[in-house]
């Protein structure tokens, strides 16, 4: 005879152990799968979490969860081959209560999560894959973990497997498979570092942490970004592309960190580091028109594999944790009517729609394809603007009007003045 | 029928342990833990066993709460009970101390059905001294058969088991008498892929724990108190000087690196 279960939920990353803990504390009987050996093992994020949805899942997290830092400044780099054009914003309001956001690993983050979720009920099996999913006509009514006797059965399943979403294909939510517009792929590397040497090279109080994000020479003129994050003894560093833009240019995403790790804005600041860790993963980037369809008869999609990624504020665990939890509520709703088709787990859609997980994305709805088809703002601008910057900062008797005249001319040698009007007017839509 | 107890024991997960260079101490924090490994091919060994002919395993284990997490998994991989024994009276305890009280909760449970065997891992590896085995077992008066890589045999009637212990470039076959204890290297065995029902039935198991009143233990002998041993010193051996890394794109840098490999005479210049 198959287990049963009221939900079955399919990996313990933000999004399903949001789920799971909103779940279990309502009395409801949870299973999690796992494939890794335990919750984060198998993840990689840079990584920022937000301190605003995580505690809409558990109030007051920071006082024990392991967090590394809490983020007190963020800065932007644009990089050309041997410059950068900076900027960044740094406040100590940033450094308290409430906070803001912090620097995690995930490997301890996810964990102390899933602690959470088993101590509100949940039962959590790790080391074990869903391969596929249970049906009766067009419900579906389970899972298929990969062991022996691995059926489960279940009123409702979430499908929270994160950006490599094979069953959320299997429950037919997704009818493309792996499109290489869609995904980026991230690799990242951890750098172990005595803690007063990062607060000295970041200009950092104790304790207190920042990020910087990387734009242009740090992909190679790829579409995407480059990260360092402070930890509390080491440093998270990487670089993400999406998959079609490193087909195109025959590079692997090795090269590419180690490209970011040589330039010389990022050498010094890694120099004497040891090297822990080193990891790849997926990145959903294809935006509001890739979403799948987010439910069906008995099923619900969360977090990375409903590609609720935003990768130009690089958000995903925080609207992973709020698909997650809006999941849980649909299922609660559900219950009361003892109904889990289709229908009824609709206003799952709507609950996300109205928040700012869809909004946000919708209003970038356009990036993905815009700026794969206008490789220039990675390449070209990054080297106009610091080419700008370099003239007008270049102390040599030059007035400054004059200065002006040549960088114009020299903007509009490689790109004509209704390119660029076009480029604005474009990319206001796109961004504004 | 056999009565079997495996000893297994929680240490880091070594892949992510440092060493404090100021304290010479490990830094334990935040590190997850894990089941000795060498214990866990002794939990498959003696499940096999009583696929085989029948009985009973006992996982034990001495530790703080947390170590429940190890006697679970043992519970997953097919134990029918599991026992923590977690006291602060046992903390700090050495392998003299720490093999005095395992010995003595064996002694507990022999006394419900006398214990025909006792597997241990080769050897634990954050404390890697192999001593804790053999302590148990001279505790007990129990046959000591280390490095076992194979059971060719049990036989309850006659009172034996045979065994093959690993050695250097040989293996050597013994008989000893019942009871026995075993410590065991990876070779004895590849562990099963459990069922879905045994995991769960495992993550939902109750763990029995004792503390220093549920056995009959001479304070004099445990914890802090009962340790001889101390540790004078740990450290990690000293970092290699870094190499030199030649920097650039991978065609320019190879022909550096073969131009001053040509230098250093260590290849023959064309
Ligand atoms: C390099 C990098 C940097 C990032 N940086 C940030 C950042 O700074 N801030 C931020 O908010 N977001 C960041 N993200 C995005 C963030 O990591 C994701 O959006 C978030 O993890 C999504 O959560 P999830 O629960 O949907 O999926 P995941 O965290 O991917 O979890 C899915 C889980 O499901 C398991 N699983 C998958 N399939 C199965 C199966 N069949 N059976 C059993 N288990 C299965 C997996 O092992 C995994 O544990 C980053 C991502 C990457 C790759
Ligand atoms: C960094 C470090 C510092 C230490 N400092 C001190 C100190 O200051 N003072 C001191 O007295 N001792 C100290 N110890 C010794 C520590 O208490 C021993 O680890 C312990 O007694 C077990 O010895 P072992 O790990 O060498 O096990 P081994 O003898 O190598 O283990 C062999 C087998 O015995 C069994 N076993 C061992 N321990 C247990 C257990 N707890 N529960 C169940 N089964 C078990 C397992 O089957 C295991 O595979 C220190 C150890 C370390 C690693």
């Amino acid at each position: 005879m198959a287990l049963r279960f009221e939900v079955v939920i399919v990996g313990a990353g933000p999004a399903g152990l949001a789920a799971a803990i909103t779940l279990a504390r309502a009395g409801v009987e949870v299973i999690i799968f796992e494939r890794g050996e335990h919750p984060g093992s198998k993840n990689v994020m840079g990584g920022v979490l937000y301190r605003h949805p995580t505690e809409t899942i558990v109030p007051r997290f920071y006082q024990e969860a392991p967090l590394e830092r809490p983020v007190v400044e963020q800065r932007l780099w644009l990089l050309t081959d041997e410059a950068a054009l900076t900027l960044g914003y740094k406040s100590m309001t940033f450094a308290g209560e409430p906070y803001n956001a912090f620097t995690v690993l995930r490997a301890r983050f996810d964990r102390w999560l899933a602690e959470q979720a088993v101590a509100a009920g949940a039962l959590l099996i790790n080391e074990t894959v869903v391969e596929d999913l249970l049906w009766e006509k067009d419900r579906v009514v389970g899972v298929r973990a990969g062991r022996a006797e691995g059926d489960v059965r279940a009123e409702v399943v979430i499908l929270a497997e994160g950006a490599n979403s094979l069953l959320t294909q299997k429950a037919g939510l997704k009818k493309d498979g792996i499109n290489t517009n869609q995904l980026a792929v991230a690799v990242k590397e951890i750098i172990a570092l005595p803690r007063e040497k990062i607060e000295d090279r970041f200009n950092l109080e104790e304790g207190q942490g920042c990020t910087i994000e990387l734009l242009g020479d740090a992909t190679k003129g790829m579409m995407g970004t480059a990260f360092i994050y402070t930890n509390k003894d080491s440093l998270s560093v990487g670089v993400g592309v999406l998959l079609s833009s490193l087909v195109r240019r025959r590079l692997n995403p090795n090269d590419l960190l180690e490209h970011l790790k040589s330039h010389p804005m990022v050498r010094r600041l890694l120099t004497g580091g040891e090297s822990k860790e080193y990891q790849g993963h997926l990145i959903p980037e294809g935006g509001y028109r890739a979403i799948p369809k987010l439910y069906g008869n008995g099923v619900l999609v969360a977090g990375d594999a409903a590609m609720l990624v935003n990768g130009i504020h690089r958000e995903g665990s925080n609207l992973a944790m709020t698909s997650g939890l809006l999941a849980a509520k649909t299922i609660l709703a559900a219950r009361e009517k003892g109904d889990y088709s289709a229908a009824n787990l609709a206003p799952y859609r709507e609950m996300l729609a109205e928040s700012f997980v869809l909004q946000d994305l919708q209003k970038y709805q356009r990036a993905p394809f815009f700026f794969d088809q206008n490789p220039h703002f990675f390449t070209l601008y990054p080297q106009l603007l610091s080419r700008a910057a370099r003239e007008f900062l270049t102390v040599d008797n030059v007035p400054k009007g004059e200065k002006q005249k040549r960088i114009w001319r020299e903007i509009t040698a490689e790109r004509s003045r209704i390119q660029l009007a076009g480029d604005l007017y474009h990319f206001w839509r796109v961004m504004g | 029928m056999l009565q079997m107890v495996v000893c297994v024991k929680q240490v880091p997960d070594t892949a992510e342990v440092r060493i404090d260079p100021r304290t010479n101490t490990l830094v334990r924090a935040g590190v997850p833990a894990i089941i000795n490994p060498f214990d866990a091919h002794a939990v498959e060994a003696a499940v096999r066993l009583k696929e085989k002919y029948g009985g009973r395993v006992t996982a034990l284990s001495m530790g703080p709460l947390q170590a429940e997490e190890v006697l679970r998994r043992a519970l997953g991989m097919g134990a029918d009970r599991a026992i923590l024994l977690t006291d602060r009276a046992f903390a700090g305890s050495d392998t003299l101390a720490t093999s005095y009280i395992l010995a003595r909760a064996i002694e507990a449970l022999s006394r419900e059905t006398p214990v025909d065997l006792v597997f241990c891992g080769k050897q634990a590896i954050d404390g890697d001294t192999a001593q804790v085995g053999p302590g148990i077992a001279t505790r007990l008066g129990f046959t000591q058969l280390t490095y076992c890589m194979a059971i060719d045999a049990v036989d309850l009637e006659q009172g034996y088991i045979q065994v093959q212990r690993k050695l250097e470039g040989k293996r050597e076959i013994i008989r000893g008498r019942l009871p026995a204890l075993l410590t065991v290297v990876k070779d004895l065995n590849e562990l099963s892929y459990l069922s879905l029902p045994a995991l769960i039935r495992a993550a939902l198991a109750t763990i029995t724990t004792w503390n220093k009143d549920n056995l009959d233990l001479d304070p004099a002998q445990i914890g802090l108190k009962g340790s001889p041993t101390s540790v004078r010193r740990i450290f990690a051996p000293p970092a290699r000087p870094g190499g030199e890394i030649i920097p650039g794109e991978p065609r320019a840098a190879a022909a550096t690196l073969v131009a001053r490999l040509v230098q250093m005479k260590i290849i023959a210049d064309k």
